[in-house]
């Protein structure tokens, strides 16, 4: 574990440009700038339409920020992904760097327990050692066997996100970003993500998350920040 | 602390330079660059006519270019221009190290022999000469690619489109290719055929470890398959980048018109 930051993000700008829309340009923050370390989790805070997805999306190096850089700690360097190629951008996504989105994302008609080893077979781990531990996450985040080898397109949006952070949490990520991994979780459900996100702290990850669930907040937030200090003017 | 930009940078498989193709006046593709690194996923993406078949054509040593250079690390000759070898040793190295498959099974297959013989040619044509051994092989690879091996013997008209298509996956992969092109590979399947081969092929990238050109014209099957993007518009490259990120974030006007135009279900 190092005791440098694992995130810097510097000066970070976005705003998009809509050439279909007339050219419409939408300002969402500039100047923007948050350092997490080891074993803590960010939380941003404002309002709808603040730019918090915004935000993680151009940490992740899913949207191409306007300015500034965004720094992860990977392999004992910084690798800047705004500016990274790519592949580089890749590497540090399979084995440093993981989000888990609101909605599941895979190919159709693949099975619930294939998809959750695939990170781990990514990884170069060994069919039975990823099937083991895909079974012991899925039973932890209580998802039914019988469910296991079904593809979760017919689940319900509880259990889609089930299998969504199972995907994630799988491959202990060093930097993890949470956009609201609860949404559509009970108290019960809640609780088990809770256990993990604070196993997951303890192990020294950094974390940035969205939380609209208070309880959820609360239970897991180090520092609260808010994105409308940085708003861009229009 | 600043950070390091390409730490690793290993050798590219492919090297495209100032690639440019005329059919006399009208452009097929012009001034195209990019590496591909071994094990990458590069996917070609734009509407029919921007230049894609062309490309990938140029690429693969099809239709040669009116300028610039396609450079591919060969076992023989090390990082070399495709078309500065000799005809012969272009073609040997294109059988020995790339696959090519085709959006049509009918372009990709000999539709008068047995499947088993299309998926055991090319190791023929690699000088294989053990009918047990490759026969062997093949019925490893018909399994590999989830086809009943007790009809190795029947013909591929026999089979129905999906099941053609696994077939020309197998005989473009069972010699062990480093770079395989692939046109439109689902494009003319079932969408319920189409998820699983789309799985299929992306468990044998990721298995064999191989380095793809993929063309398509389908956004989802582009966001499945690809590492990164290209987009193409009449004939010239507009936008390459991170998959997810010029399908979520689409920076030119042409890819912002493309991504909002994919139907949603």
């Amino acid at each position: 574990m190092t005791d440098k930051p694992l995130i810097i993000v510097e000066d970070l700008a976005k705003t998009f440009v809509l050439h279909n829309a007339e050219s419409a340009t939408i300002p969402v923050f500039q100047d923007l700038t948050l350092q997490v370390a080891a074993g803590e989790c960010v939380v941003l805070a404002g309002q709808s339409g603040v730019g918090k997805s915004t935000l993680m999306r151009s940490i992740f190096g899913n949207y191409l920020p306007t300015q500034g850089a965004v720094k992860v700690w990977h392999d004992g360097a910084y690798v800047d992904i705004t500016k990274a190629n790519p592949h580089e951008v890749l590497e540090v996504r399979r084995r440093t760097l993981g989000y888990v989105s609101q909605f599941l994302r895979v190919i159709p008609r693949v099975p619930t327990l294939q998809l959750v080893m695939e990170p781990l077979l990514e990884n170069g781990v060994s069919f039975d050692e990823a099937k083991d531990r895909a079974s012991e996450l899925l039973s932890a985040l209580r998802l039914p066997e019988a469910h296991w080898d079904l593809p979760p397109a017919t689940f319900s949006g509880g259990e889609q996100q089930r299998v969504n952070i199972a995907r994630s949490f799988i491959r202990k990520y060093p930097v993890l970003l949470l956009d609201e991994p609860t949404a559509s979780l009970d108290a019960e459900n809640r609780a088990i993500v809770v256990r993990l996100i604070k196993e997951a702290l303890a192990e020294g990850a950094a974390m940035i998350g969205i939380f609209h669930d208070l309880d959820v907040r609360d239970a897991v937030a180090s520092r609260l920040f808010e994105v409308s200090q940085f708003k861009a003017a229009a | 602390m600043n950070a390091i930009p390409g730490r690793i940078a290993p050798a590219p498989l492919l090297s495209v330079e100032g690639l440019t193709k005329w059919y006399g006046h009208v452009l097929g593709c012009r001034d195209v660059a990019f590496d591909l690194r071994p094990g990458e996923v590069l996917g070609i993406v734009g509407e029919s006519g921007s230049g894609k078949t062309t490309l990938l054509n140029c690429i693969s040593g099809k239709l040669t270019p009116t300028s610039g250079e396609v450079r591919f690390d060969t076992r023989r000759f090390g990082l070399t221009d495709i078309y500065g070898l000799s005809e012969p040793d272009r073609r040997r190295m294109q059988r020995e190290e790339w696959g090519f498959v085709h959006q049509n099974p009918r372009d990709g297959l000999r539709m008068r022999v047995s499947g088993g013989a299309n998926v055991a040619e090319p190791l023929m044509n690699l000088g294989g000469r053990h009918y047990g051994n490759m026969r062997q092989a093949t019925i490893d690879w018909l399994d590999r690619v989830e086809l009943d091996t007790r009809r190795i013997d029947d013909k591929p008209r026999n089979f129905s489109g999906g099941m053609q298509q696994r077939i020309q996956v197998a005989r473009n992969l069972i010699h062990g290719p480093r770079l395989v092109f692939m046109d439109e590979p689902t494009g003319g399947l079932d969408v319920s055929v189409q998820a699983r081969l789309l799985d299929l092929l992306r468990e044998l990238v990721r298995d064999l470890g191989l380095a793809v050109i993929i063309v398509t014209h389908d956004m989802a099957v582009a966001r499945l398959m690809a590492d990164r993007l290209m987009v193409m518009k009449g004939g010239e490259v507009v936008e390459t980048g991170l998959t997810d990120q010029v399908l979520d974030d689409p920076q030119h006007p042409y890819t912002q018109l493309l991504v909002s135009s994919v139907l949603q279900i």
